[in-house]
């Protein structure tokens, strides 16, 4: 545990030497956020009626999208894992594989918690302080924040465990960059990352939010911005929750039957 | 010339040594632009227009902004990558060569998997062109292909301008994606939908708008005068601050090292 | 020729910050130092000379052969290399050199050396004609008949060093600029290169200047030493001369049976083994005959070597004597 404490001071300071990348990736994110709210925005002239969700509830959505990029997107692979497999430097970890999924599952988390500590304050702050209709609001009640926190971490939880099967299945296709591309795109795209899923006509919708992707970004973004409340919010964690568990014990079966397999090839 | 086709054929030749990772790879940037092309059409199944654009309209935007993108991406991505050209030492070899210095980052790199992009721009011509509802004259016709060919060499002084910053400083350079990166995908619609200021900006002073929107109005015959068709062209002098300062950073580089 | 004079070279280089609290700090405001890289750095090479250059990392050599080469600008100071300044007439300039860095390779990756050969071939615009008579000489010095058609990236360390140098000769350059060449090479190799190299800078009078750290190339290879430290030209002389006025110091390696012999003054042990005795010798204390009769009384000797100071007890003598 305090060596992943120890990871996530590194990487953190680290972010903080590199004023100019943070400045950077701040206003970068910040643009984005800016112009996506934008294009929402004309949209929402063109038809109010036909917006699936209220106008604000979009753009708290998108704010805290671009916030905690770090923490929802799945395309924030970790090079090392992929790396330490491919190399066969995993031959000499054999000796644990049960570690060997914890191991990776809390570098990711701790990785990905030092990314956004840096960079989702001042975004949050700016995205509070521009004028309507671009201001994000807070959440209504503390209860709804409360749900939005609990949401978010099982969200993490789901996109980590999605990724960890990623790296598992370089194990068997040793090529990972097109699996990896092709995995990202279909899981961001289908965790509402181009889109929020109220936007997706049915039966899209219906059938995207049968998936565990469903379970990624959806779930807080929506939790918070008031889109999913009361008893739906439980319904949704409930979820996640399934969706977590259900991913950890794929991947954990999949990690020892791969181990297992490079035991008796010798790596 | 003949040595950027000599260059052309090894990369071609060492990137097909892996055919199935290329075809992946190939494959997982289609499914890139793909997924921003899902995205707009889920739009428009629920609403008819934005800002008066329809969705075979603005497939015609999304379809410029991507080809233009491809095509500056599949020549231009040396310098996409120059911050670790920089960094591994790759470029003071370059500079060991007798030969002008952009050429060899032009020639360094050639990923031919970025063509996924390009098949599928293609692929959404074939539809919006005849769906759009447009009389395809031959001044309509050259419009478009000005677009395209000028919106590809303006995504290319950016590539130029992202390699140049990184002659001062490796870390700062995320920002530039905003251009590049942000210019394909907020390209997709037409940039009058983000609001007068942002339209203004993207013609004066990234001329994004000049190849995307103008002559975009003239094709759906919204404005008729045959300026707006040669708009696009208006957008090629961004190529001289852009070199300029290629030239500035080589000549700072050179005097203060990495 | 290669000329020199009074060349300087300041960097501004921004301090990083351990710990938190200052990382902190750094956030809002950057301090800088200053790294004087070269000063006041003059010497000449005529042609066909072959120098080392040697100093400790961060002594200013990679930054006088970026000089050189023309990749780097100096703030003062004069440098004329065939009658051109490098950084002002680059793409000439650097048609008539070579350069060899041992860690990074100018090969690509993929596809066969002779791609890669070819490919420079077209950079340089070498003449079809002189390319053919140059690549044949190469491979048959080198040895890399077998070699041509398998690409880099299956290459032995050893057989990847031998393409570079022949990447690097292709265009018939006078001056070779080598930087660590037998960097992580097998006994074999270092030997093989190390011919090739002499045989070049012999036969062909290719003015060579090297770079490296390994002692036994510049005994092997140089007559002339350039010695840098802390950015400055320390020492300009020749191989023999140095190691004579650097000491008299005898090396003294006995083979012996028996237990380990005790040692007398001026003696001090170098390396320690059953069997085997390597001392260093201070002769105005205790001299060669006089050593040997000391320990030839302890145990009975088998073999006996004595030698003069190696280059590098020599070159660590000197960094200790400039404190660099």
């Amino acid at each position: 545990m305090k060596k992943y404490l120890a990871i996530f001071r590194i990487r953190f300071i680290n972010s903080l030497q590199y004023r100019a990348a943070a400045l950077a990736g701040m206003a970068t994110q910040f643009a984005w956020g800016f112009m996506e709210i934008l294009a929402f925005l004309a949209f929402y002239k063109a038809d109010p009626a036909a917006f699936p969700m209220e106008f604000s509830q979009t753009v708290s959505y998108i704010w805290m999208q671009q916030a905690f990029l770090a923490l929802f997107m799945v395309w924030f692979f970790e090079a090392e894992i992929f790396n330490a497999i491919t190399s066969g430097g995993i031959a000499y970890e054999l000796a644990r594989p049960v570690d060997l999924y914890w191991r990776w599952f809390s570098q990711s988390v701790a990785n990905r918690l030092a990314k956004t500590v840096l960079r989702c304050l001042p975004i949050l702050i700016i995205a509070m302080l521009v004028p309507e209709p671009f201001r994000m609001s807070l959440p209504a009640t503390h209860g709804q924040f409360l749900l939005f926190l609990v949401s978010a971490a099982f969200s993490l939880g789901v996109v980590i465990s999605f990724s960890m099967l990623i790296y598992i299945s370089t194990f068997y296709t040793l090529s990972c960059t097109g699996v990896r591309i092709i995995s990202a795109v279909l899981a961001d795209f289908l965790a509402g990352a181009i889109i929020p899923l109220p936007f997706f006509p049915q039966p899209f919708r219906a059938i995207a939010e049968m998936l565990p992707f469903a379970a990624m970004q959806n779930m807080p973004l929506r939790i918070y911005s008031g889109n999913i409340a009361g008893i739906n919010a439980f319904w949704g964690i409930g979820l996640q929750v399934f969706w977590l568990i259900a991913l950890i014990l794929i991947g954990r079966y999949m990690i020892n039957n791969a181990l297992r397999k490079v035991v008796v090839q010798g790596g | 010339m003949r040595l950027y086709m000599k260059y052309f054929s090894m990369h071609l030749q060492s990137q097909m040594q892996y055919k199935l990772s290329f075809f992946f790879t190939a494959l997982g940037q289609f499914l890139v632009s793909f997924t921003a092309l899902l995205g707009i059409w889920f739009m428009f199944m629920r609403f008819n227009a934005v800002e008066g654009f329809s969705f075979p309209q603005v497939l015609l935007c999304f379809a410029t902004m991507l080809m233009a993108f491809s095509l500056a991406e599949f020549m231009g991505r040396g310098f996409d990558h120059f911050p670790r050209i920089i960094s591994n030492g790759e470029f003071d070899r370059m500079l060991v060569r007798p030969r002008r210095v952009a050429l060899q980052v032009l020639a360094s790199q050639m990923e031919f998997s970025r063509l996924g992009r390009l098949v599928q721009a293609i692929l959404v011509f074939c539809y919006a062109i005849p769906a759009s509802g447009v009389n395809w004259t031959y001044d309509k016709i050259i419009t478009l292909c000005l677009m395209v060919i000028c919106g590809s060499i303006v995504f290319f002084c950016l590539f130029l301008i992202y390699a140049a910053i990184s002659f001062f400083t490796i870390e700062g350079l995320e920002f530039m994606n905003i251009f590049t990166d942000g210019g394909r995908e907020f390209g997709r619609y037409p940039f009058s939908v983000y609001g007068k200021e942002a339209l203004r900006f993207l013609t004066y002073v990234i001329p994004l708008a000049l190849f995307q929107y103008y002559p975009l109005l003239y094709i759906l015959e919204r404005k008729t005068s045959s300026f707006y068709m040669f708009m696009p062209l208006l957008a090629l002098p961004f190529a001289i601050p852009a070199y300029a300062f290629w030239r500035f950073g080589l000549s700072r580089y050179k005097s203060t090292g990495s | 020729m290669i000329r020199l004079e009074g060349i300087n070279k300041t960097f501004r280089v921004a301090r990083r910050k351990s710990g938190f609290g200052r990382a902190v700090r750094a956030l809002l405001s950057r301090e800088h130092e200053t790294i004087h890289a070269l000063r006041d750095v003059s010497f000449t090479i005529e042609d066909g000379e072959m120098v080392g250059y040697i100093g400790p990392n961060g002594a200013g050599k990679s930054t006088t052969i970026k000089i050189m080469c023309g990749i780097l600008t100096p703030d003062s100071g004069k440098c004329e290399i065939n009658g051109r300044t490098p950084w002002r007439e680059r793409i000439a300039h650097v048609r008539d050199i070579g350069v060899v860095f041992g860690q990074r390779s100018q090969l690509w990756w993929d596809v066969p050396v002779w791609d890669s050969f070819d490919l420079i071939r077209d950079i340089y615009k070498v003449d079809a004609r002189e390319y053919k008579r140059n690549l044949d000489e190469l491979v048959t010095l080198l040895d890399l008949a077998e070699i041509l058609k398998t690409p880099t990236r299956n290459l032995s360390l050893g057989q990847r060093m031998r393409c570079e140098l022949a990447a690097s000769l292709l265009h018939n350059p006078k001056i070779l600029f080598l930087d660590e060449p037998t960097i992580g090479l097998d006994a074999v190799s270092k030997l093989a290169v190390r011919q090739f190299i002499k045989k070049l800078n012999a036969e062909q009078g290719v003015t060579i200047i090297l770079t490296t750290h390994d002692m036994q190339d510049i005994e092997a290879l140089t007559q002339r030493i350039l010695l840098i430290g802390k950015g400055r030209i320390l020492l300009d002389g020749s191989l023999e001369e140095l190691k004579k006025s650097s000491s008299q110091r005898k090396t003294i390696v006995f083979e012996y049976t028996g237990k380990d012999p005790a040692l007398c003054e001026g003696m001090t042990s170098v390396e320690g083994r059953e069997g085997r005795l390597v001392v260093s010798l201070e002769p105005s204390i205790c001299s060669v005959s006089e050593a040997i009769a000391y320990i030839s009384a302890q145990v009975e000797v088998i073999d006996i070597s004595v030698s003069g100071i190696s280059a590098e007890e020599m070159v660590a003598g000197l960094y200790r004597e400039y404190h660099i």
